[in-house]
């Protein structure tokens, strides 16, 4: 569903993707981990088109992407969940979801879209006319993904969905993003630090490390490879 | 509930003040005598008035937060008089026919004069709405907003000059020139946000000016373009009095026309796109807003207003030079904005007529117009920072969204 090949992205002058290559296919949960700089947030700003690669190539379903705008590869159909939430403060929840199907035309597709997220948070339909400033960080890390998917995507990139949440919280996020995963057919990409949940609820793993992929295999195998475990997973 | 500390905090305030103004205001040398004399009294009036204004200082504070702590307690009750009188029918009706029988009546009951004046209170609702598009629902700080409004006179009164172009020709010609100059202009700068783009707006704004000052044989240079002539009304021949009336009428019907569309831009997707780039850029872009086109639609969109306010501008007045678009043109416009209430149109409307109307007639005083302006100003930010009737949306936001839920569940 997705590829990419060789892509090399920059800062300015400096490296952060040194010839990155994956391959997401329609259905998975694949999940990038590494340490802080690795280069794993560069990765999802080159995929959704805010910091674009200089060299490679972006393929999404055959279609080279690489070269559009962010607004136009949201259209294609990638949704991402940006690192830190990044809720409007003063919208409500309900404003906050209708953002997220800013590009859809469809009324009632949204409507009945956002009764489903309702059923699936039941916290964020009590909390519809509440402003998204006012929520916890869990709640608004449910609210930001809930906003995603308003916009029915057919890929969600998700950044570091754990961050800065409490364990218990963060369990329950992962259960969701795997209810999205079975439910809706949606191909989910996540990039997290905390690489022993998400290899949990991934279906395959990259390992990354100063910008280039190190290793690539089935989840359930990086959670049991001695260098992972070593590095990554603290034990 | 005046606690000790209060007034301790009070009398040393006095105090301080007393001791900061002994120089000037009780030492007082007589020139001819060559004696000093010692106003002692008037040290005794500093203290007590220091005294008196800490102490209502903090009165006035103390309520402020106690409202807010009543407002977080109490939840929705955060509606204002104000608000809670124009979401009710029936004062709002009523209240919609007196200003309208008002507005109609106006010029007929009072004088040229004051025709005048709100001719140019008018201008600045107008001019107002428009930047409360870029900075009120777009969040963009434009300092040089007064560009546009420049380029709107300027447009009539040289397509006057030159090819005898008529007020009805130049206002759509100065409006889509205005948001030319907007695209031109923005596309460079929008790139910046925040502080950047307050400071390279404002450059903007003093390059145009600048322009139109020296370069003579565009523009005539610093001593502008007189002869101006007024807008027509088919041809018939009015006198003063009759076409300032006319003008004053038109800024009425400009100044509905505007408040209709603006009303509807705020409703549009694209009302909603500018509201949600003002709260966070980076989100935006995730949702697949266009954040260039988005941008440049509200820098535009709010220099066409300004366009169509400067030919009236220059029709009124029938004389224009670059000093008529100073960056303090700007602040005041900027002002309206902020005073009245940032994305609020009622607030923009008011907050047009206070600054305009209050300096006219506190002309009697007109020494202490700017100290009173900058109190007003300094009060303004401490006791209603939303400006005197904060964004409207806030409230329609609750009754709005409940209307929403309930044609879900039907």
């Amino acid at each position: 569903m997705l590829e990419l090949t060789d892509i090399q992205t920059f800062y300015g002058n400096i490296q952060a993707l040194k010839g990155v290559s994956m391959e997401i296919a329609k259905g998975e949960i694949v999940t990038l981990i590494g340490a802080n700089g690795a280069g794993k947030t560069t990765t999802l700003m080159s995929i959704c088109g805010a910091v674009p690669p200089r060299s490679g190539a972006i393929k999404f379903e055959g279609r080279t992407i690489d070269n559009l705008s962010p607004n136009e590869i949201v259209a294609l159909g990638i949704s991402q969940v940006p690192e830190g939430r990044r809720i409007f403060p003063y919208l409500s929840v309900a404003e906050n979801l209708d953002m997220g199907a800013f590009l859809r035309n469809d009324r009632d597709g949204v409507k009945e879209d956002m009764e489903y997220i309702f059923e699936l948070f039941p916290i964020l339909a009590e909390r519809r006319h509440q402003a998204g400033g006012t929520l916890s960080g869990g709640e608004q890390q449910m609210l930001a993904i809930s906003r995603a998917l308003m916009a029915r995507p057919r890929m969600l990139l998700l950044d570091e969905p754990s961050l800065g949440l409490a364990p218990l919280v963060v369990k329950r996020i992962f259960e969701i993003i795997r209810q999205i995963n079975t439910e809706n057919k949606t191909t989910i990409f996540l990039v997290e630090q905390n690489a022993n949940l998400a290899l949990k609820v991934a279906h395959r793993g990259y390992v990354m490390e100063n910008g280039r992929i190190i290793m690539s295999d089935k989840a359930q195998n990086l959670l049991t490879n001695e260098d992972v475990r070593k590095a990554y997973l603290g034990i | 509930m005046m606690t000790f500390q209060e007034i301790k905090k009070s009398f040393l305030a006095a105090i301080w003040f007393m001791f900061l103004t002994f120089p000037i205001m009780v030492i007082k040398v007589n020139t001819i005598e060559k004696t000093i004399e010692w106003h002692w009294w008037r040290m005794a009036a500093v203290g007590l008035g220091a005294f008196g204004l800490s102490f209502l200082w903090r009165y006035l504070i103390r309520r402020k937060e106690a409202g807010k702590r009543k407002a977080e307690v109490g939840g929705e009750d955060k509606q204002t008089l104000v608000q809670r009188l124009l979401s009710n029918p029936r004062f709002y009706l009523p209240g919609l026919i007196a200003t309208a029988v008002m507005v109609v009546a106006f010029p007929f009951v009072f004088s040229l004069y004051q025709t005048n004046i709100m001719i140019t209170a008018l201008i600045y609702v107008v001019v107002g709405l428009g930047l409360n598009i870029v900075v009120g629902l777009a969040g963009l700080l434009d300092l040089g907003y007064v560009a546009f409004y420049a380029v709107g006179a300027y447009s009539y009164a040289l397509l006057n000059v030159h090819f005898g172009v008529s007020f009805w020709m130049a206002l759509p010609i100065g409006a889509a020139l205005a948001f030319l100059f907007g695209i031109l202009l923005g596309f460079p700068v929008l790139r910046l946000r925040g502080d950047y783009l307050a400071i390279v707006t404002l450059g903007f704004g003093e390059i145009i000016r600048l322009v139109l000052e020296n370069w003579n044989e565009f523009s005539f240079g610093p001593s502008g373009i007189a002869n101006i002539p007024k807008p027509g009304l088919f041809g018939i021949d009015l006198n003063l009095q009759q076409s300032t009336t006319f003008i004053y009428f038109l800024m009425i019907a400009l100044a509905l026309m505007t408040i209709f569309v603006v009303r509807r831009l705020q409703d549009s997707r694209i009302g909603r796109a500018w509201i949600a780039l003002r709260e966070d850029e980076v989100a935006c872009q995730a949702m697949g807003i266009d954040k260039t086109r988005t941008k440049l639609s509200a820098f535009a969109l709010g220099a066409t207003w300004a366009g169509m306010g400067g030919v009236v501008f220059a029709a009124k007045t029938t004389f224009i030079n670059p000093t008529s678009f100073t960056i303090w043109e700007s602040i005041i416009i900027l002002c309206v904005v902020v005073l009245g209430g940032m994305g609020s149109i009622v607030g923009v409307i008011i907050g047009a007529m206070i600054l305009i109307l209050l300096p006219e007639y506190l002309r009697a005083f007109s020494e202490y117009r700017m100290l009173i302006f900058g109190v007003i100003l300094v009060l303004m930010m401490v006791f209603r920072p939303g400006g005197i009737i904060s964004d409207v949306r806030r409230t329609y936001k609750f009754e709005g969204l409940g209307n929403k839920t309930e044609n879900k569940s039907q």
